[in-house]
């Protein structure tokens, strides 16, 4: 076995080099705090990557369409953006979901909503997993909690949006990408470019090569009848992903009668509220969401079939939107709450746990 | 020879035997046409990846038999660039109308040329959005009427039509830029050769190569296809002056 590469490094750039080690052709940015670090690690890299395009667009909309050309050509690609530059790349996303060309997304969330504050956020929740874009479609949406899962979900994310040709998105925040840890790297993957990976990519346009039908990439479907197959089709696929991507953790679950639910960043702080808790005497788990969709619904409803769980408590860096969806499949059973904070503004653990102590 | 005809006519390979969604007269038809014979005559009918825009030649993938991207309204440019940065050995082109190229995807445009991606534009100038209906277009003539100018363009109100191909050829990155028409049989030939000369300088590396057809659209004119005829001849031209409008490679020649 091969020695483990270790770094301290900053969320943003861990994620670029994870990038670049999985083997991505393309990168297609545009600036904005604050994820602004991705494009300048790759930039600085480049001359290590001759191979690799690492394009700065005119905007994000451009960003995003360049994405939707590149890996419908069998590339590798990726984009990054934070909240307001996020949703100018949504039709684009909507097009990419219809046309099924795989793609990575980054998101490190600020505060919004408009033009907002560059401080951390977790308010786009509903605009990443409810889709975002128009229409019926889903992203496969990663919460990394550290810098290493900056890393691994990046890798990840490539290899599930080939696999379903599906967009996939890092759902990160500021603070993520900005803080500085220690990081185990991955191995290079054998760098392929989009012409090296026809073989596996049959839909791919690169070029009707060896008397092959030519391919096509549209998400036009203007037959009322070809659209809702092609609806059909998407909801069996993103069925068979709610199937087999749910990734989530469980800390302190067995036994517990309070659940809070939280992720990425929040996650953090709420584990430390299990241990203080649990030092108090308190009966706390915590439920974190690794993929926010597909969500953990089956294990929240697990949970919510328990006699001794009391109440569920969503902490999120939001007004409460993921609350929502606990509420969805909890269904009554159990008291659902939300706590948060917005603008950037971090709770602590005592914030926490002060909030479930009042609603117990 | 076959059956003691020489076969001097036919449909290109790579154009399909489909009957066409145009409208009767429309140019586009005709473009269509000459790409595909253009791309036959290269052999490159393999090597080449079209993008199709939103409006009337959304549909151009249902009748050229080569490699095709539907891209979002105006982001064809972004779109190519994804494709060429990809499979730099590739032939890549767009097809874009005004409404596409000039209004909403005015700034892709603009930056592709300007970055010197080395695709092929064709940009078809009807003045006027034919797939909605007729309204007006960036390059709708002033005093043209349309059916969101009513009472004819006021460039007070909406400003002068654009010409791209002016515009664009000021840009380092554009290797060559032509305007062109295909009004008449000898017109049409002309633009074979321009865009086999795209093609060309493509392949080289050069840069940008834009190609911009002054075109026609009896349906949103409301008028006949030979009224169409003249209405370019005698008002498009005189706004759009045909003729190339950079050519690097011309010293060399």
């Amino acid at each position: 076995m091969s020695k483990k590469e270790i770094a301290f490094m900053k969320g943003n750039e861990a994620l670029a080099e994870a990038a670049l080690r999985a083997g991505m052709t393309g990168y297609y940015g545009y600036p904005i705090t604050p994820q602004s670090e991705i494009m300048e690690y790759l930039t600085r890299q480049a001359p290590e990557y001759p191979h690799v395009t690492i394009l700065q667009a005119e905007s994000e909309v451009a960003s995003v369409n360049m994405l939707y050309g590149a890996g419908g050509a069998g590339g590798r690609v990726m984009t990054s953006s934070s909240s307001p530059g996020y949703s100018l790349m949504q039709e684009g996303i909507s097009y990419i979901a219809c046309a099924e060309i795989p793609s990575v997304f980054v998101n490190v969330q600020r505060g919004g909503p408009g033009l907002g504050t560059i401080q951390p956020s977790q308010g786009d929740y509903f605009q990443a997993v409810k889709g975002g874009g128009h229409g019926d479609y889903r992203v496969i949406v990663f919460a990394p909690n550290s810098v290493q899962e900056m890393v691994d979900h990046t890798v990840l994310a490539f290899d599930l949006a080939d696999k379903w040709r599906n967009p996939a998105l890092i759902l990160t925040d500021g603070a993520i990408g900005q803080m500085m840890e220690k990081v185990e790297l991955p191995e290079h993957y054998k760098f392929r470019s989009a012409e090296d990976m026809r073989d596996e990519k049959p839909w791919a346009t690169n070029g009707k090569k060896g008397g092959r039908k030519k391919n096509l990439l549209t998400s036009l479907n203007i037959k009322s009848e070809d659209m809702e197959r092609k609806n059909h089709e998407l909801q069996a696929k993103y069925g068979k992903i709610c199937d087999e991507e749910v990734r989530y953790e469980s800390y302190h679950l067995d036994d517990a009668e309070i659940i809070i639910s939280a992720y990425g960043l929040s996650s953090r702080i709420c584990k430390k509220v299990v241990d203080i808790g649990r030092a108090q005497g308190m009966k706390v788990g915590l439920l974190r969401p690794i993929t926010l969709w597909p969500f953990p619904s089956k294990k929240i409803d697990e949970l919510a079939k328990k006699e001794n769980v009391k109440l569920f408590m969503s902490i999120e860096m939001s007004v409460g939107q993921m609350d929502e969806d606990i509420k969805l499949v909890v269904n009554g059973r159990k008291p659902v709450h939300h706590y948060g904070r917005t603008g950037g503004i971090i709770f602590t653990a005592e914030d926490i746990l002060n909030q479930i102590k009042a609603k117990i | 020879m076959k059956d003691g005809y020489e076969l001097v006519y036919k449909r290109p390979d790579t154009l399909l035997s489909k009957r066409m969604h145009y409208c009767p007269g429309c140019f586009h038809s005709t473009m269509h046409k000459i790409i595909m014979e253009v791309v036959d005559e290269m052999g490159i009918a393999e090597e080449t990846i079209g993008v199709s825009p939103v409006g009337c030649s959304v549909f151009a993938y249902d009748y050229m038999d080569i490699d095709f991207q539907q891209a979002a309204h105006g982001r064809a440019c972004a779109v190519a660039t994804g494709i060429k940065r990809s499979l730099p050995d590739k032939f890549v082109f767009t097809y874009q109308g005004d409404g596409d190229l000039a209004a909403i995807g005015t700034a892709e445009t603009i930056h592709s040329c300007n970055r010197g991606e080395n695709f092929t534009i064709f940009f078809i100038n009807n003045a006027i959005y034919g797939m909605t209906g007729g309204q007006m277009a960036p390059t709708t003539l002033e005093g043209q009427k349309t059916s969101t100018s009513p009472y004819g363009r006021d460039v007070k109100h909406v400003g002068h039509p654009l010409r791209m191909a002016e515009m664009v050829s000021q840009l380092p990155g554009v290797a060559y830029c032509e305007r062109l028409v295909l009004n008449t049989p000898a017109n049409v030939r002309k633009a074979k050769k321009s865009i086999k000369k795209a093609f060309d300088i493509q392949k080289q590396g050069l840069g940008m190569t834009f190609l911009e057809v002054v075109s026609n659209c009896p349906s949103g004119w409301k008028c006949s296809p030979v009224q169409s005829l003249d209405f370019v001849g005698e008002n498009m031209l005189k706004y759009y002056p045909l003729g190339v409008k950079k050519d690097v490679t011309a010293n060399s020649n």
